[in-house]
This record gives structure tokens, C-alpha cells and sequence, in this order.
């Protein structure tokens, strides 16, 4: 059990940066999930705590110790790769006793050790087998349990479930936190599915382009997010942006969409808005689920319009409905018995209480609280 | 009985499959017939040594059908198991084969692994490197040796020359880097998390390589081994240039030197020999052959 901390880390290749100076403080027995797309330095970040690669500058701690030159294998970490990397010649046992047998610990603590991770992990009857003939799910386990049989200070998963299937993959999520409930070790799970960092992780940390765009719970990302690119990354569908302007008219604030469409803005958000420049380009964030039907007694804040729906997706718990608006095309969940139908008008409603505001040029959230 | 007619003439075999499946059974037919025609092309001559060590000196001169035995006799397996000198060539094969074999995998194994892993400065250079040392032919190296080899004997004192273990320095030239290069693509085939993974768990480079590494890559292994022993039982010129005591002699070098005297072939003796010597690497094949041919194609995709 053991904190982590990442000081101005910098990976550079070349004369390429691929982690350009990020700081993150990860709690222990914390579960933190690194999440971004592809190449946005989250693998990398991980590969260095785990000591897989050199640290160009900065500093990496564990435990309050630097590590920056310490080899991988003292460092007391276990890490659950994408492609499981079982060893192919060896039994379910073997695989997860392997380490244990290299530190030369005695072998009824290497068998009662191993026998407890099978346990926790359901994996008991496949002992004697080997990974090839295990499924991709029981390999996964398998990994997992040689991880948790070190009993480190920190557990690293590398993009671990990207290899199953949909269905497995949400299976084997809930395995890991379950693991996680019980083995209380500090976790740091990179993924590039923003599902899976929701689900999983005290604290999401949003990676792009090297560098660490917003840290959070998972709620404080959604709800609350600090950039463009969170906002469009955390959530799916994702977030709608449309061009909008600030207005104020006799000492209200109105957000105007198009010439024919503006909404007042409601009074907390007007609060929070109130310095940012009138009748200058900027773009509104609005989430799908709030955009709904528009119903007879809606709550103030929510604004009804009338649109024609380009699309519908029905998806049996809501109807998914897209349409058009300043060029944007902006995506709504209503009720699916509200009759939504492909290329029919519909009467909408927009709840301006969980809109945001951000700067059309720089993507940043304006007025966060 | 009558099932079986209903099943075939059941409606199911009359499907017709079209061109395909046509093409795919003339495709099979041509097969069969080259590899027909390579299996008796590469089969002929030993059937032809087997056909005259089983013959006499007599039989053999006389002018009857080569082809055929009349009055099969063991004589000459008798005659040539029986005498020291084809012991002495036949453990002096085996030895230099082993050991050579073992010298090749400890530099092989160990070389292949540093650059197929430890990514250092140049290492891509010299794995190229490492084969086209392969491709310099012996008949090149032959002489340029045999002066190294009689000048270190002149400065150290120490014999090398017309010694049978001068060729465990000269085999290896042959067998080390064609066998490192066939486990650099094994090795290469394996994947990078794997050592990741053992490096976390603890393991050293050798503690990787050895528990890791080798298991894994055993077929590759056992195909290098197979190719290190197959030359070295097999090479001709080094030892003929480097070895003349008669007890010295490696088997293949052996038995031309000594089953011709003059212009006298002893060809019933030297057909036995022949057999003879072919058969270690033919019990080697047979017990390995399903590794070998593993080894083989995952070293093509790979390499």
C-alpha cells in the first residue's frame, strides 16, 4: 500500500514529446484511471511508474521514495497488460506463482498465497491449465491473480479488458472493482474508454496531447468539465456545441443561438456568467439528456423550441433524435413514447440550468465555478 | 449396407460445387505427381547405396543390374563395423558434432537474445551483419584460416592443425550465424509484454532468457540445433583441409581418404559407410521432425 506521485514528469523521444511535464498526486489505495485517445501519453505516463521506460525529467514517487533509476523489479508493482502476457509454457499456477518463486518465498506461503487469489478470482478449478487453453476472460483473471498474489504497493492495469468482447469486457469491469473492494491497493488503470474510467475510478485524470487536460471524480468531469475536450471525451453521446452569443436585454442575459432562437439565461448560470464579453462568439455546451420532449409544466431554466428531427435512434429505454441547428447537428434523448420520427417536426426542451459556456477559439470552460 | 448406398446417392451428393473444388482436386493431382517425382529423385541414391552395400566386391564389378541384388550379403557392414579406424571416425563425428553444437548454442542463444531484446546502439547493424557473415562461402575461408590457425601455432606453441579440435573453432563460423539469425526471428515472434512482465515480476535478463525465453522458443531451438549438428556431421572441406592424421579424421573425410586407395574404390565399403554415417541425422530428423518443421516456418515469417 503506497501513495504515487508524478512531478513534472517528461517523456521525450527524440524529438518527440510524448508526456510533457504532468503532476498528479494519486492517494493511497486510491483507484485513479488515466483516459484519453490514442497517443495522448497515458500509456506512456503508466509504463513509467511501472519503470518499463526512463524518465526523461521530473520525478516519480512510491511510498514517498523517488524511483526515477530504480529497476522495475524493485519497485514493488504488478501490472496487468492489454494482451494478458500469460507465460505460454506455464500452468495457471505457475503463471501466478512465478514471481514469488523468483524472491524465493517459501512454498507454503507461495501456495497459500496463490490458492487465496484463485479464490477471490473464481479461477480454482483452472489451476493446472494452461493459458492457451483458458478464454480471453479467465486469461485476464489470470493475470490479475499473478498480480495480486505479489500483494504490491501498487497495481498498474495497461488498457486491460480491451481485448474481450462488449459483453465480457462490462463483466470483467465489475470483477475489478470488486477485486478492488477487497484488495485495497493503490490502482492506477489506463483506458481509452471513457465508460470504463467512469465505472471504475475514484478519480478520473483526462490525458491529451500529453498533458493532463482535468482531474476529477467521475461526477465533477461530467457535470463539471474544464475543457472542450472533456467535455466532448467524458459522455456518450457526447456533448452538443453549438456557436452561441451572450445577450443582455434590459438587464437579462439571454444566449442566442440563431437569429430566430435565444433562451434566457437562468439566474445561478447568469451569476457565474457575468464578466464574460456580450455579443462575442462563443460556443454553448449542452448535454443529450438535456435536451428532452418538451412537457406541459416544465421547471424554469427549461426552455421549449420546435425542430425538425433529422434522425431517430431508438434505443428502447430512449429514443435518441438528431437535428440540425446552425450547421451543428445536435443530439437529444427523449421519452420513446413521445413519437419521435424520422424527418418530423418535434417540440423540444433545452435545460439551460446544465449548460456551459466555453471560449470558441481556446475550448475552455468559461465561468466555472 | 443399404444406408450407406441411400447416403450416397442421397440428394446432398449430388450438390455440384462448381469450378473450385475441380480446380482444387487438379491442384492436389499436380502436387502428388512433383512430390512423386522429388521423392524418387532424392530417394534414388540411397536406394542405390543401400542396393550395393549389400553386394560383394564381386557382384558389384561383375556386369549384372545395378538396380538389384542377386546374392545379398552383410559382409561389408561386418567388415567396416569391425574395424577400429570407422569407430574412431564415427566418435570423432560425434564429437565434434556435439560439442559444436553446444558451443553454437552458447553463443547463439545468448546473441540472438541480445539483439532481438536489449535495443542498443547499432544492434539492428550487426543482427544483418551477423548473416551476411553466412553468406562469405568456405571455399573462400579455407586458406585465410589454415594461415591464422598454423601462425597461432607458431606463436603459442599450441597444435591446432591436424587436430580434430581445431574443428570446434572452424565449425562454428558456419553454424553461429545462420543459427543466431533463425532465433532472432523466433525470439523476435515473442511477445514484448512477456519480458515486460517477467522483468516485473523480478526476473533478471538471464533469469528471463532462461525460464522465459528458451521454453518458449523451443522449437526454434531444437531447429538451430538440428541445423548446427546436420552441418557439422556433414561438412566436407574443413576437415580435409585441416585434418590428414588418419586418426583425426571426421567420418565423411574418413571414408574417402581411406575406403580409396589409389585408383581402387572399395565401393561396397564406402556405400556402407555412407549409410551408415547418414544415420545419426536421420534418427535426430525422425524424433524431432514436428519441431523442426515449427521452427522452420516461424523462422520464415518472422525472419
Amino acid at each position: 500500500m503506497a501513495e504515487v506521485n508524478l512531478r513534472k514528469v517528461v517523456k521525450r523521444y527524440e524529438d518527440v514529446e510524448a508526456v510533457r511535464g504532468i503532476d498528479l498526486d494519486i492517494a493511497d489505495e486510491e483507484f485513479v484511471v488515466l483516459v484519453g485517445p490514442s497517443g495522448c501519453g497515458k500509456s506512456t505516463t503508466l509504463r513509467m511508474i511501472a519503470g518499463l521506460e526512463d524518465i526523461t525529467d521530473g520525478d516519480i514517487m512510491i511510498g514517498g521514495d523517488v524511483v526515477n533509476d530504480v529497476p522495475p523489479k524493485d519497485r514493488d508493482i504488478a501490472m496487468v497488460f492489454q494482451n494478458y502476457a500469460l507465460y505460454p509454457h506455464m500452468t495457471v499456477e505457475e503463471n501466478m506463482s512465478f514471481g514469488l518463486r523468483l524472491k524465493h518465498y517459501p512454498k507454503s506461503e507461495i501456495k497459500a498465497r496463490v490458492t487465496e487469489a484463485a479464490r477471490l478470482l473464481d479461477i480454482t478449478d483452472l489451476i493446472d491449465r494452461k493459458p492457451k487453453q483458458l478464454s480471453g476472460g479467465q486469461r485476464q483473471r489470470v493475470a490479475m491473480g499473478r498480480a495480486i498474489v505479489r500483494n504490491p504497493k501498487v497495481f498498474l492495469f495497461d488498457e486491460p479488458l480491451s481485448n474481450l468482447d462488449a459483453k465480457l469486457r462490462v463483466q470483467m469491469r465489475i470483477e475489478i472493482k470488486k477485486v478492488h473492494q477487497k484488495v485495497r491497493t493503490t490502482t492506477v488503470y489506463v483506458t481509452h474508454d471513457q465508460v470504463e474510467a467512469m465505472t471504475l475510478a475514484d478519480r478520473v485524470v483526462v490525458m491529451n496531447k500529453g498533458r493532463i487536460e482535468q482531474m476529477g471524480t467521475p461526477n465533477e468531469l461530467y457535470h463539471n468539465p474544464a475543457t472542450r475536450f472533456v467535455a466532448g471525451f467524458i459522455g456518450s453521446p457526447a456533448m452538443n456545441f453549438v456557436p452561441c452569443r451572450l445577450e443582455e436585454l434590459d438587464g437579462k442575459l439571454n444566449v442566442r443561438l440563431t437569429d430566430r432562437l435565444a433562451f434566457p439565461v437562468p439566474g445561478q448560470r447568469a451569476v457565474r456568467y457575468h464578466n464574460i464579453p456580450r455579443n462575442e462568439p462563443l460556443l454553448m455546451g449542452i448535454r443529450p439528456e438535456h435536451i428532452t420532449e418538451a412537457r406541459p409544466h416544465d421547471e424554469p431554466g427549461v426552455e421549449a423550441f420546435d425542430t425538425v428531427l433529422d434522425v431517430t435512434e431508438p434505443m428502447g429505454m430512449e429514443t435518441l433524435v438528431y437535428f440540425t441547428l446552425e450547421g451543428a447537428q445536435i443530439c437529444g434523448r427523449v421519452n420513446p413514447n413521445w413519437g419521435a420520427r424520422d424527418g418530423a417536426p418535434m417540440r423540444l426542451a433545452v435545460d439551460l440550468n446544465n449548460m456551459h459556456l466555453l471560449n470558441e477559439a481556446s475550448g475552455v470552460v468559461l465561468g466555472r465555478p | 449396407m443399404s444406408t450407406l448406398a441411400i447416403d450416397k446417392s442421397g440428394p446432398t451428393r449430388k450438390v455440384k460445387y462448381g469450378s473450385m473444388r475441380r480446380s482444387r482436386a487438379w491442384a492436389l493431382r499436380w502436387s502428388y505427381f512433383f512430390l512423386i517425382v522429388f521423392a524418387i529423385f532424392s530417394l534414388t541414391p540411397p536406394f542405390y547405396m543401400l542396393i550395393t552395400s549389400l553386394k560383394s566386391s564381386a557382384e558389384i564389378s561383375a556386369a549384372t543390374n545395378p538396380w538389384w541384388v542377386f546374392h545379398p550379403t552383410l559382409s561389408n557392414y561386418i567388415e567396416l563395423l569391425g574395424s577400429n579406424q570407422y569407430i574412431r571416425f564415427f566418435l570423432n563425428s560425434a564429437m565434434v558434432s556435439v560439442v559444436v553444437v553446444i558451443i553454437t548454442m552458447l553463443i547463439s542463444i545468448p546473441a540472438a537474445f541480445a539483439l532481438a531484446r536489449m535495443k542498443f546502439w547499432g544492434s539492428a547493424m550487426l543482427a544483418t551483419g551477423v548473416f551476411l557473415t553466412y553468406l562469405i562461402p568456405d571455399s573462400l575461408l579455407f586458406l585465410p584460416l589454415f594461415k591464422m590457425f598454423s601462425f597461432f601455432s607458431d606463436w603459442t606453441g599450441i597444435p591446432l592443425v591436424n587436430h580434430w579440435y581445431v574443428l570446434l573453432l572452424v565449425y562454428p563460423t558456419l553454424t553461429v550465424p545462420f543459427c543466431t539469425w533463425i532465433m532472432i526471428g523466433y525470439f523476435a515472434s515473442i511477445p514484448k509484454e512477456l519480458d515486460e512482465a517477467a522483468i516485473i515480476d523480478g526476473a533478471s535478463w538471464l533469469q528471463t532468457l532462461t525460464r522465459i525465453f528458451i521454453p518458449v522458443a523451443l522449437p526454434g531451438l531444437i531447429a538451430a540445433t538440428i541445423f548446427a549438428f546436420t552441418v557439422s556431421w556433414a561438412q566436407f572441406l574443413y576437415p580435409l583441409v585441416f585434418t590428414t592424421s588418419t586418426d583425426q579424421l571426421v567420418l565423411p573425410v574418413g571414408i574417402v581418404t581411406t575406403l580409396i586407395k589409389g585408383d581402387v574404390f572399395n565401393w561396397g565399403q564406402i556405400m556402407t559407410g555412407a549409410l551408415l554415417g547418414a544415420a545419426p541425422p536421420l534418427i535426430i530428423y525422425a524424433f524431432l521432425m514436428d519441431y523442426y518443421i515449427a521452427g522452420l516456418t516461424a523462422g520464415a515469417t518472422k525472419g
